[in-house]
């Protein structure tokens, strides 16, 4: 049987160019960019280029790029800096939403432990918050607005260019979690106004395990892995040069081939969207337009996502939901939920997150497989029985 | 999938006892749409033996697992035998279940003990009220556990 990966939110398989990048860095230049001899200065060497290179990417300067561990840690690192350099002013309120990752969400909620102030602004029915709703829960004692780029399960792509601005004027720091854009939507951090940036080799065809940092040049930045001059002395740790040059090779590429692959990946979405919609009683989740090329979330009323999954695995269609059974809580997504939408319709939730190498032949099998496995779990729902009989109103 | 056991796959994909029965004798559902699981079971029921048993369940692959092999469970057999099924039988039955799984095996127990309830209701039939708790909600299931 055939694998259908459509879970490239969670992770992408690595590319040709990323592999091959890589290798070298393990082989010959496997030098410690901080030893003072000719292998260890070429290593050093390599790790500046793929500074200058990754910096290119995003329209910054190279001092302005710190390699990290992946998406998570940039996150905490640039929350956690800018919330404790604001309050040593006396700023203690931090603007964000209800659908932030985790690694955003959960670095918050320490933060409210620590006495911080959260304002969580409404991601509204389509996933999208607006500029003006920024602006106008901007304070005096506003110390950070973090406002991730691209939502890693809707897929909705918030106004980054406006909030930007408005956190400039106001003269407050913005960070914006970029894990699902970088790659994929143009990310120029000059034009969008942007202070702090993280993002994620993993999630555009380069390795796990590393990610970078964007610190615009004047914007305070704390060290939280103390014990080496790495990285400026923002991070210490012998620098995944490997990965570094994986993630390099994979951005450019990712870059270079945006325009095409999206142009690709928009055709195949529309489809699977317009053939999925045609399941009674079903709903696309988020912005239909303002959303990720590759991206597509769709509840089915009546059915629970984690059996739905399995059964569509059994059909070698890998894909992702927000249901609670899949999380291991009791609690659907708390992206869903921000949506609105109630807890039974969240539990029904699919996403599939294309990839480049997903033909049109994929998207005619997942369109219909999916139909047959929502049909066979409607059967035998005591829910859909209800929604069916009339004993329960549809809600989708 | 490794976070299943084989038997539970095998229970989840082909599941038994799977339907309705139009003129069941007893009929129990428990659980909650909003928490994620729902199990109804319908029993027909012949001088106090399960004649025949069959599921309807909302809900993920261990409640889908929890419902089809708690039915064989107790298909067949006299019905104090099936108020005696326990959470920790159905679970063991499945070769196990995830930790965070354990309330779907005492879903199947609750639905099949509503069903049993139903009947003796319907039919008037004495029954010692201290072996039917209250349904209670979803993140108050007693698991039994080892």
């Amino acid at each position: 049987m055939r694998t259908i990966y459509v879970d490239n939110a969670a992770t992408t398989a690595m590319s040709d160019t990323a592999i091959a990048a890589m290798t070298d860095y393990y082989k010959t230049v496997y030098g410690n960019p901080s030893s003072l001899h000719t292998v260890g200065q070429q290593a050093k060497e390599a790790l500046e280029r793929f500074r200058g290179r990754v910096a290119k990417c995003l329209n910054c300067e190279p001092r302005e790029i710190y390699f990290t561990s992946g998406g998570s840690e940039a996150d905490n690192q640039c929350i956690r800096s800018a919330a404790l350099l604001g309050a040593r002013k006396g700023k203690k309120h931090i603007i964000s939403t209800a659908f932030e990752h985790h690694a955003v969400l959960h670095t918050l909620k320490k933060l409210e432990k620590e006495g911080f102030e959260v304002t969580y602004l409404d991601v509204h029915e389509n996933g999208l918050v607006t500029a003006d709703e920024v602006a106008a829960a901007i304070r005096e004692d506003t110390a950070l607005v973090t406002v991730m780029f691209a939502n890693n399960e809707v897929g909705t792509i918030q106004p980054i260019e406006e909030i930007g601005a408005v956190c400039r004027k106001k003269g407050v720091i913005f960070h914006t979690d970029a894990v699902q854009a970088a790659g994929h939507i143009p990310v120029d951090v000059k034009l969008q106004n942007v202070d702090m940036l993280s993002l994620s080799a993993h999630k555009f065809h380069g390795p796990k395990g590393v990610g970078a940092l964007y610190c615009r040049r004047g914007v305070p930045l704390l060290t939280f892995v103390e014990g080496g001059a790495q990285e400026r002395g923002k991070r210490a740790g012998t620098e995944n040069l490997a990965g570094i040059a994986g993630m390099t090779a994979a951005l450019e590429e990712a870059c270079a081939n945006m325009e095409k692959n999206s142009a690709k990946l928009l055709k195949l979405r529309e489809k699977l969207i317009d053939g999925l919609l045609k399941i009674p009683h079903s709903k696309l989740n988020g912005d239909r337009h303002k959303r990720l090329p590759a991206n597509v979330n769709m509840c089915f009323e009546g059915i629970e996502g984690e059996s739905l999954l399995l059964l569509l695995d059994a059909k070698g269609i890998c894909a992702s939901s927000g249901s609670a059974c899949t999380s291991g809580s009791l609690d659907p997504s708390h992206v869903l939920l921000a949506l609105g939408l109630p807890h039974e319709v969240a539990h029904g939730s699919l996403r599939i997150s294309l990839s480049e190498s997903n033909t049109e032949a994929d998207v005619d099998y997942i369109i219909s497989e999916v139909p047959k496995v929502v049909e066979y779990l409607r059967g035998i729902s005591p829910v859909w029985e209800k929604l069916e009989k009339g004993i329960q109103e549809h809600l989708i | 999938m490794a976070l299943y056991s084989e038997k539970v796959m095998d229970h989840f994909t082909n599941p038994r006892n799977v339907g309705k029965i139009e003129d069941a004798d007893g009929i129990g559902e428990v659980g909650n749409a909003k928490c994620g699981d729902i199990m109804k079971i319908y029993l027909k029921i012949k001088d106090g033996i399960i004649e025949d048993v069959k599921f309807n369940t909302f809900g993920c692959g261990s409640a889908i697992a929890s419902s089809s092999m708690a039915t064989e469970l107790i298909k067949g057999k006299p019905l104090t035998e099936a108020l005696s099924l326990t959470n920790k039988a159905v679970a063991e039955a499945l070769d196990g279940l995830p930790a965070h799984k354990l309330h779907c095996s005492v879903l199947a127990e609750e639905a099949i003990r509503a069903a049993i309830k139903d009947y003796y209701d319907k039919n008037g039939i004495a029954y010692d009220k201290s072996q039917f708790p209250d349904p209670h909600d979803e993140d108050e299931h007693v698991v039994e556990e080892d």
